[in-house]
């Protein structure tokens, strides 16, 4: 696909321990076309902010990639020096993270912060810098943005902190912005305001959005497709709708059904039991196969690769790859 | 009705003193800092249902789970349990068990399961010997879904999930009726989540209990609860069975919140983007503390502060509902 901006290829990230080499992302591999929002979504564990984290060369050693290669707009980002990693991430790449206190230094106001970034990544004058600055505040929806440019990260609530920290994510005009649970330290009125702007950003400046969360609800108002994670593995991945409402993939069925929602009626909500395995006990073939109800002989053996059904990818040994042939089991 | 509710709140006050030191204030001239956490409440869970209190950060509803199971003690008011007052020292104490938000905090992390899981059938002598404790957890590990091996184990050797799980087995080693759960399952995986929600309803059937439930997340609140009250700074602004609440929300705050609810049948609806945020707890806006962010506030709204009263099956604190000028 030549409209893809990033292209994430058989990306495998480990962490070599005393107990062994942890595979904490396994082969995973999507792209993002320019302007879309790509939800990626999987519970706590199961490598989805370590993916972002790779694609802005951000991982924590011991951890790193170990195969695969990430692509923007046709270039190789991985395995790049820092320094050319850094001077990327920022003006090309933008990251928005969970707790917005930790991306704000405490020290300097937000207007300071805004046009030392748009300084170091635009080749623009100090004047016309604060002026941006000051509109960025503006349509990131701070109220008085001329008097709130001159305020202390303190002075902001955690909600309009979180503002700020998107607008320096945009300083630099970037063509994917990663947010990491960009909502989950939010209060639900505040999420919502937030997620409005996300999907605002995504439709009017034509940036492209890898959003991760472990919020179906987020995904569901922001995303335009969505890749479902567990276990460091790609489950399914397809546009948001398909991938909700008619699931393929019996995790995403099961995480769907465990939702509960406002107006379902049920008195027991569906379960899946057990947990997600942890690292080092990740189990042959299909890694949620002990987990899943419609498991068949083979799951335990044969690791499933991802393949199109009906507009969406799915890696089950359930769908066979011909479209409009899905086995049952 | 004629049993009378199993807990029985009246005039509850909270307010916390967060001043700086007496020297800053003097140097700065500046007054004393009260937090307004619980201002006046009044409401009644009822034997046997699971009564909900939802708002956002720093409305008080946390507060109040603590005032009731006796964490704080309350600066004003009563709250009556089984129809006697509640004091520090009560013995209608025992009746009542407490599950936390967070299972990794809330479990110690020195003790086996075991002992924590005892802890509450020996400090209230509820069994004599040794073997009869040993046994008791064993049926309580079983019955919250884990094995009786697991005693043995400390809490760092379990998911969130399972500790969680722990927890709800202490709660239930002090033989409760009421159990208070403040946000049982915001720190836990949706699929995770299902499981502690499908048992704690489990439970409260096979062995009656009655739950406060502490919450921010709607659905979950939709999902699990009979009544609900939702507050707003330290305050309730609307009271109601949950089919009422939230098939006819009335309270502007309430059609805020549950206008916030991220759409999963993506009905493709246009929400209306709320403005403003909630107010600081310490010095709350005077009237109605909702007003700043009303549409439909009024000059009566700015200076008097709205009492809850009926209105069409629930009870609501809101003038521009009692005028009629809002249905």
């Amino acid at each position: 696909m030549s409209a893809a901006l990033l292209e994430v290829d058989g990306l495998r990230v480990e962490f070599p321990t005393r107990r062994g080499t942890l595979v904490a992302v396994d082969g995973v591999s999507f792209s993002i076309a320019r302007g879309e929002v790509l939800g990626m979504v999987g519970e706590s564990g199961a490598g989805k902010s370590l993916t972002g984290n790779a694609i802005i060369g951000l991982l924590e050693p011991p951890g790193r990639i170990a195969a695969g290669s990430v692509r923007l707009a046709g270039k190789r980002i991985d395995g790049l020096p820092p320094d050319q990693i850094r001077r990327i991430r920022g003006r090309r790449i933008g990251a928005i993270f969970q707790d917005p206190l930790t991306s704000l230094n405490p020290l300097y106001t937000v207007g300071e912060q805004l046009v030392e970034t748009i300084l170091t990544h635009l080749d623009i004058g100090a004047r016309a810098a604060r002026r941006r600055a000051l509109e960025l505040l503006g349509e990131v929806g701070i109220p008085a943005p001329a008097e709130r440019i001159d305020h202390y990260p303190h002075q902001f609530s955690g909600g309009m902190r979180q503002r700020v920290v998107i607008a320096l994510a945009l300083s630099a005009e970037p063509e994917l912005i990663v947010a990491d649970e960009p909502t989950t330290a939010l209060d639900v009125s505040i999420q919502a305001q937030i997620i409005g702007l996300l999907r605002r950003l995504g439709a009017e400046r034509g940036a492209s959005v890898l959003l991760i969360t472990h919020d179906m609800g987020v995904i569901a108002e922001t995303a335009d497709r969505v890749a479902v994670m567990y276990a460091g593995r790609i489950a399914e991945i397809g546009p948001v709708r398909r991938v909700l409402e008619s699931p393929l993939h019996p995790y995403t069925e099961g995480l769907m059904a465990a939702i509960p929602a406002v107006g379902r009626d049920v008195d027991s909500l569906a379960q899946i039991d057990g947990a997600m395995p942890r690292l080092h006990e990740i189990p042959a073939g299909c890694a949620f196969h002990p987990r899943c109800p419609r498991a068949v002989a083979g799951c335990d053996r044969d690791r499933p690769g991802l393949v199109p059904i009906g507009g969406s990818e799915v890696a089950c040994l359930l769908y066979r790859p011909e479209p409009g042939e899905a086995a049952h089991g | 009705m004629a049993e009378p509710p199993l807990v029985e709140i009246a005039g509850l006050k909270r307010h916390f003193d967060v001043s700086p030191p007496w020297l800053n204030r003097a140097v700065e001239g500046s007054g004393r800092r009260i937090v307004k956490a619980v201002d006046g409440l009044d409401f009644a869970i009822r034997r046997g249902e699971t009564f909900a209190l939802v708002g956002e950060s720093g409305c008080g509803k946390s507060t109040v789970a603590r005032l009731i199971v006796g964490l704080h003690a309350p600066g004003a008011g009563s709250i009556r349990y089984a129809g006697a007052e509640l004091g520090p020292a009560s013995p209608a104490r025992r009746r009542m068990q407490m599950i936390f938000q967070d299972p990794y905090a809330s479990l110690n992390p020195r003790w086996r399961v075991r002992d924590i899981v005892a802890e509450p059938i020996r400090h209230n002598r509820l069994l004599a010997d040794r073997a009869a404790v040993a046994e008791r957890v064993a049926g309580l590990l079983t019955r919250v879904g884990l094995s009786p091996i697991d005693g043995e184990k400390y809490p760092h050797e379990f998911s969130g999930g399972q500790r969680q799980r722990i927890s709800i087995a202490r709660a239930l080693a002090g033989e409760p009726e009421f159990i208070v759960c403040d946000e049982p399952t915001s720190a836990l995986d949706v699929s995770v989540q299902a499981q502690i929600l499908n048992l704690m309803k489990a439970l409260q059937r096979a062995l009656g209990l009655t739950y406060l439930l502490i919450s921010h997340d709607l659905a979950v609140v939709y999902h699990v609860s009979s009544r609900v009250a939702v507050m707003y700074l330290g305050r309730i602004c609307e009271l109601a069975d949950t089919g009422t609440l939230f098939g006819r929300p009335r309270h502007p705050y309430t059609r805020l919140l549950l206008d916030t609810i991220p759409d999963l049948a993506m009905s493709g609806r246009e929400r209306e983007p709320v403005a403003g945020e909630v107010p600081s707890p310490i010095d709350p806006p005077p009237g109605c503390a909702f007003h700043p962010r009303c549409p439909f506030a009024e000059d009566r709204c700015r200076l008097e502060r709205p009492e809850l009263k009926p209105a069409g099956g629930a009870e609501v604190a809101c003038h521009a509902v009692e005028e009629g000028r809002l249905s």
